[in-house]
């Protein structure tokens, strides 16, 4: 049984203004013990894909289609008292920016002892040391001091890891993380994914790691999905994805991402920029910027395709392989005709 | 560089570096610490060679930021000195703040709140020549002109404000501005941090091609080395308001003499899943730059620091033409005490 699976998924914003279409038909599944790294660009509708996963979005200006399962959980029809089991619980979450998703006027031990006692029922005294070997486990030096310190007395990457202590607190089965090392310097980054990757290894947790920076994909994922404008454009091995991309807009990622290009040239930057939310092109979402553009690229939405087995690409330039290979691929993209109808 | 066209403002020639800046100081005192203050750029000397890009790298608190800032004036140093072009700043008989700006300009991080909310972007563009004497038909055309040479439409996104345009689109608006005053010098603070890989290469290109186009010296700020090895020609390392590094951007790349320098480099994602990191290059985090440790400041995350690093400060060697290239770290400093130190 996957860990996690996402299907047809759709997400609406609402106001009276406009509609703005986050995600469009979005479907992949996550094993146990694996890493999904959903790459894409502000707009993409990655950390709003992930959000959908703990039903972490405004009830009341939120559309949302599909089915989310979490070992076999139905997360979007659960009730709200199911659900505050399940986040924190089964189900735990990292963010970008740990000084706003810290409380400024606890201190880090009680803090992560609130979620303890929340979820195990445990005594205060419990919790503490519970907390103590968190802390230590996310290698924070002198963690009995650190317990006592509020969050604005730590260093960024003192207040990440205190993050991922909080989340692993009730030893979850998946980890959600969006972009946790962004805000970080370069050299405290690679601690922290290093930490994380080391973490998930040994706790046999399966995570989604939401990010918009292919090196950090390139350290940390199993497996890679591409997100355009609220759609999977590309998805298989991390390997494949970077060695090897099939979709002209990963292709493009990769080319405009700078590293080690020679200073004589110009960098292949992508033309243009991501549509309009509120108004995505009839067709291919990409098909306005992307080099090989056809003519039918303005009307149909490109069915996923698959070039190698297990990689996936939405192009109307990619060649199928055997569709005998299409059906143990993880992750999926479906229902790209209900994208079609749900407009 | 001789490739440089003639600019009749052009005092030195151009052997004179644009900018030189000898032993710069800022400590920002912090109320509530009884007298302490943070280091955040102290005592740094440099210069800028005309129609060179500079690269400034650093992690956050290394006083990257306010070096740009001392390099315009916004802020003024405790100490230190600033020459344009052969002119002390500032000081009787040189080049006064006012006249510095005309010709040294910046673009900072974050585009949004560097735009006025309530003024139209071609206003925005506009202002710069404006209040230096243009009139105002004259400096609407400047505008005009700017926002072409940045690729946007004058007529499309001129009447914009800049909540209508996105991230990249109003980053071009504040290079735009930067140049619309006519500057020589242009210094880029973080210019394509905030934005997405597929504008940020663009950006880039867009940067690359004025440079050339304008005749410009640009003073690059990042955080990101690969950028900086893209667009830059000289690479300044520093770590906590000290320049621990500075040279030739493929010596630099290629051969750190720094220990912090080569951390930076090695914690660079690999960008190749079968190469990954495994273990991380330093640990711990920058200390917090009100009480910066003794001696080198680096020590406290040196893998190589030994009891000289703690009582000593290492001193960047003497540069000898633009060409030179220089670590503060006593292990480059023969008979510094080091163990690793050349002892010849």
């Amino acid at each position: 049984m996957p860990l996690a699976e996402v299907r047809d998924l759709y997400v609406r914003f609402v106001t009276r203004e406009a509609t703005v279409y986050a995600v469009n038909g979005v479907g992949f599944t996550v094993r146990p013990g694996e890493v999904l790294c959903i790459l894409g660009e502000s707009g993409s509708g990655k950390s709003v894909t992930l959000r959908a996963l703990m039903r972490l979005l405004p009830a009341r200006r939120t559309q949302i289609r599909g089915s989310v399962t979490v070992e076999g959980q139905n997360v979007l029809g659960m009730p709200r008292r199911a659900l505050r089991d399940l986040r924190g619980g089964l189900v735990a979450m990292i963010f970008q920016e740990p000084m706003t998703a810290l409380d400024p006027v606890y201190t880090v031990g009680q803090q992560i002892g609130e979620t303890i006692r929340r979820h195990t029922g445990c005594g205060r005294e419990a919790a503490r040391r519970r907390a103590l070997e968190l802390l230590e486990m996310v290698r924070i030096p002198s963690a009995a001091r650190r317990l006592d310190a509020y969050p604005h007395e730590l260093s960024g990457g003192l207040r990440q890891r205190v993050m991922i202590a909080m989340a692993l607190s009730c030893s979850p089965r998946l980890l959600l993380a969006d972009e946790p090392t962004t805000a970080l310097d370069a050299t405290v980054q690679v601690q922290v994914l290093i930490l994380l990757r080391r973490l998930q290894r040994e706790l046999g947790m399966g995570m989604i790691f939401v990010t918009h920076d292919l090196g950090v994909a390139a350290e940390i994922a199993d497996t890679v999905a591409v997100m355009y404008a609220g759609r999977i454009v590309e998805s298989g091995p991390v390997g494949q994805i970077l060695n090897a991309p099939a979709h002209p807009y990963t292709a493009g990622l990769l080319a405009s991402t700078v590293h080690g290009q020679s200073r004589d040239r110009d960098i292949d930057a992508i033309a243009g920029s991501p549509p309009d939310m509120r108004r995505l092109p009839q067709g291919c979402s990409f098909a306005p910027r992307c080099p090989l553009r056809m003519a039918e690229c303005r009307f149909a939405v490109p069915e996923p395709r698959f070039p190698v087995r297990g990689h996936m690409a939405a192009c109307h330039a990619v060649a199928h392989s055997s569709p005998a290979t299409q059906a143990a691929v993880t992750p999926t993209v479906a229902g790209s005709r209900a994208t079609i109808s749900a407009r | 560089m001789s490739s440089l066209a003639y600019d009749p403002r052009d005092r030195g020639g151009p052997q004179q570096p644009m900018l030189i800046a000898r032993d710069l100081r800022k400590h920002f005192p912090v109320k509530a610490s009884g007298g302490k203050s943070v280091q955040a750029v102290d005592g740094v000397s440099f210069s800028v060679g005309k129609g060179e890009t500079l690269g400034v790298v650093g992690e956050s608190g290394c006083g990257k930021s306010t070096l740009a800032r001392l390099m315009l004036h916004l802020i003024k140093p405790d100490a230190g000195e600033l020459v344009f072009d052969g002119d002390p700043v500032g000081v009787a008989p040189g080049i006064p703040i006012d006249a510095l700006r005309r010709q040294v300009q910046i673009v900072f991080q974050d585009s949004y709140s560097s735009l006025n909310p309530r003024m139209p972007v071609r206003d925005s563009v506009a202002f710069g020549p404006f209040v230096q004497g243009k009139r105002k038909d004259e400096a609407r055309q400047v505008a005009r002109d700017m926002l072409g040479k940045v690729g946007l439409d004058p007529e499309i996104f001129g009447p914009r404000y800049p909540h209508e345009l996105s991230g990249g689109q109003k980053q071009r608006v504040n290079i735009a501005r930067a140049l619309a005053t006519g500057p020589r010098m242009v210094i880029l603070d973080e210019p394509v941090s905030a934005l997405d890989k597929s504008i940020e290469a663009q950006v880039l290109n867009l940067l690359r091609a004025l440079k050339r186009q304008l005749n410009l010296t640009y003073v690059f700020i990042s955080h990101d080395l690969n950028v900086v090895r893209y667009i830059s020609d000289r690479v300044l390392v520093m770590y906590l308001g000290r320049i621990v590094e500075f040279g030739p951007i493929d010596a630099i790349f290629e051969r750190p003499l720094h220990p912090y320098t080569r951390a930076l480099l090695a914690s660079r994602p690999s960008m190749d899943p079968a190469r990954r990191i495994e273990l991380p290059p330093i640990s711990g985090d920058p200390p917090n730059p009100i009480e910066p440790p003794s001696g080198c400041r680096f020590r406290t995350r040196c893998p190589f620091a030994e009891m000289v690093c703690e009582t000593a400060d290492p001193m960047l060697g003497p540069l000898q033409g633009p060409q030179s290239h220089v670590a503060a770290c006593h292990m480059q400093e023969a008979h510094s005490g080091h163990s690793l130190a050349a002892s010849a």
